[in-house]
């Protein structure tokens, strides 16, 4: 318990330690006085710098790093606590937001619509339901064969992805040159340098909702993960209640396409660290996971924009650093998974 | 006092019957256990009786009421499932193994309270088990991952408890530990139907034993009064004998051993009663 309360500590010192670093880190460095200088006079009128200045660190600031920061920690946390609960209602440990067909089937969505030029919701509401369309998909194929559950998820997942990738490629052959391939193909690459502020923004409100209904709810994960007969045994709707997180989690990882496109590892690898470091009890695994989720991506966001030149595409990053932590996290999975075959 | 009964129950699986025409009650208290071969209907039996499946014809009813018409909540308070020790893919606690069974008793949203986790203490306590609170499920032995299922069943405020098969794949010592609480909760009330392999168990501490071959029952009574060797060998279809010790304790050996080890020839064996013979395995005309 000692250990456990050590940790939150160190959660929340990390995450507001990231969050004030990726405000002061970047191309224009801004020292962490001029940023306390400038909330300072911005939010309370203390202080004496000229307009000029305010101007600048305002637009860096407020402008250009906000959005960004945000985002990322949103997309973060969705895809980590997205990935969580698909491990556990699928009792899985292999699956992820990616693996299992979602992100591929809410691209083509989004791409599907952007092509026919539907309005900006219509996009958001087409990657969601196709998002759903491809677990369907996974799940389905599941139930054609007999064999290992665990694997066969795996290989539905692959299928469905395949799919919905080459459907996602049509699109790309039919949109316009000019002005529709441009942003579908940024979906596909990965990344926060064209996050919108406005995107973000909006979005924000479905994805902090979906996160905080599968934080609401988790006690009744932890059942669900004793298996379908059990659960009903303790009064549950397990069918339903199934239905209920995957939907939920399905589509808030669907709405992280429309700010940063297709982004693999951090579903997957996050909630098996989290996991190994608070254990499975999902009322208390859950929260940590999106908090270190969004830490990772604010941190990978980071280097991605610092480490050269040219910003490297996240999703390079993402399974650059989430290939070697999986296969860390894989041999000492025996922690939080018993064992799988 | 009567408290669960099913009757006349049908079920079909995939266009084949399961469970045909069954009925038998179960008194509060008692301790029942479903004898049967692999394939003889146990399993979906039991899940009738929780009421996961629904039967397709006929009805179970709780205190008298039908299973389909009390809430599933409702149901929880009152009858638990205790599985076979199962390989869990989450390396809970065993505490919080035992707090799931809280669940029928919160509203939605709301958090194991003080209360709760002090139910949960009580019953890992109950079964002598405190010590591993802070273990993880998956890591302690099978016997104790079964008494755990049952904390979690007590947890849950259950006072029927049906169990699936609850000593396969135990050792031996502590086969008998979890017969000696199965006991032990019977004598507080506690009302437990379960299904064995071990005709021994049923011999050793069931009250009622209900026999199912082929998905009907063909013997329901008092171990003493259903549990002879003819029985049995039909059942199985092998050759046991069933030794008496002390004068009333019964056990279940196999025939050549009890007529001197299995090494023997099988011709040395003595035929002088055969009650098994082979070729006869269809006792339903027997006892019907």
């Amino acid at each position: 318990m000692k250990s456990r309360r050590l940790f939150f500590t160190l959660l929340t010192g990390a995450l507001i330690l990231t969050v004030f670093g990726s405000f002061a880190l970047g191309r224009y460095p801004i020292s962490p006085e001029e940023i306390v200088r400038f909330l300072a006079q911005q939010f309370l009128g203390i202080g004496s710098m000229d307009f000029q200045t305010m101007d600048k660190l305002e637009t860096v600031l407020v402008h250009i790093r906000l959005p960004r920061i945000f985002g990322a920690m949103l997309v973060g946390a969705a895809l980590s606590i997205s990935g969580a609960v698909l491990q556990a209602i699928f009792i899985n440990p292999l699956v992820s937001p990616k693996l299992i067909g979602i992100l591929a089937g809410a691209s083509f969505g989004a791409a599907l619509a952007t092509v026919l030029s539907l309005s900006w919701i219509v996009v958001q509401a087409s990657a969601s339901a196709f998002g759903i369309l491809g677990v369907l998909a996974a799940v389905g194929i599941t139930r054609l064969y007999r064999g290992d559950k665990i694997l066969l998820l795996v290989l539905g997942g692959i299928i469905s992805s395949e799919l919905f990738n080459s459907l996602f490629y049509l699109m790309k052959y039919l949109a316009d040159p000019y002005s529709q391939l441009p942003t579908i193909t940024y979906w596909f690459m990965g990344g926060f340098a064209l996050a919108e502020a406005r995107t973000v923004l909006v979005l924000s409100f479905p994805i902090l909702l979906g996160i905080f209904a599968l934080v609401l709810f988790s006690p009744y994960l932890n059942v669900l993960t004793m298996g379908e007969e059990e659960a009903r045994s303790m009064g549950i709707n397990a069918a339903a209640l199934r239905m209920t997180f995957l939907v939920i989690s399905t589509v808030i990882s669907s709405l992280t396409i429309a700010v940063c496109g297709m982004l693999g590892w951090v579903g997957l690898v996050i909630p098996h660290m989290a996991r190994m470091i608070v254990g499975p009890d999902n009322r208390v695994f859950l929260p940590v996971t999106a908090v270190m989720g969004a830490i990772f991506l604010l941190v990978v966001d980071n280097l991605s924009r610092l480490l050269f030149q040219v910003e490297i595409p996240l999703g390079i990053l993402t399974a650059l650093v989430g290939v070697p932590v999986f296969a860390f996290v894989l041999k000492n999975a025996t922690r939080g998974w018993s064992r799988w075959s | 006092m009567e408290l669960i009964r099913a009757e006349r129950i049908n079920f079909s699986y995939g266009g084949s019957p399961v469970l045909k025409d069954i009925s038998f009650s179960v008194d509060k208290g008692r301790i029942v256990s479903l004898l049967g071969p692999n394939g003889s209907g146990k399993s979906t039996l039991i899940k009738v009786l929780l009421g996961i499946y629904r039967p397709g014809s006929g009805s179970v009813l709780f205190e008298g009421k039908p299973l389909s018409r009390i809430a599933p909540k409702e149901l929880a308070k009152r009858i638990a499932y205790v599985p076979q020790t199962h390989r869990m893919a989450f390396a809970y606690t065993v505490l919080e193994v035992v707090l799931m069974g809280r669940t029928p008793h919160k509203p939605l949203f709301s958090r194991y309270s003080k209360e709760d986790v002090e139910i949960a203490l009580h019953s890992l306590d109950r079964l002598s088990i405190s010590h591993l609170r802070h273990r993880s499920y998956t890591e302690v032995s099978g016997g104790e991952r079964q008494l755990t299922l049952i904390a979690r069943a007590l947890t849950q405020g259950a006072d029927m408890l049906i169990m699936d098969e609850p000593a396969n794949g135990l050792d031996f010592g502590n086969q008998i530990r979890l017969l000696d609480q199965i006991a032990d909760l019977a004598r507080d009330g506690y009302t437990f139907i379960k299904s064995t392999h071990f005709p021994d168990h049923a011999l050793w501490i069931a009250d009622r034993v209900v026999m199912l071959q082929n998905g009907g029952v063909i013997a329901d009574g008092s171990p003493s009064d259903v549990m002879d060797e003819e029985a049995i060998c039909r059942l199985y279809n092998t050759k046991i004998s069933i030794l008496k010790i002390n004068g009333s304790l019964k056990t279940c050996v196999p025939r050549a051993i009890a007529n001197g080890g299995l090494k023997k020839h099988p011709g040395e064996l003595d035929p002088s009663s055969d009650l098994c013979p082979e070729g006869r395995n269809d006792p339903l005309d027997t006892y019907n």
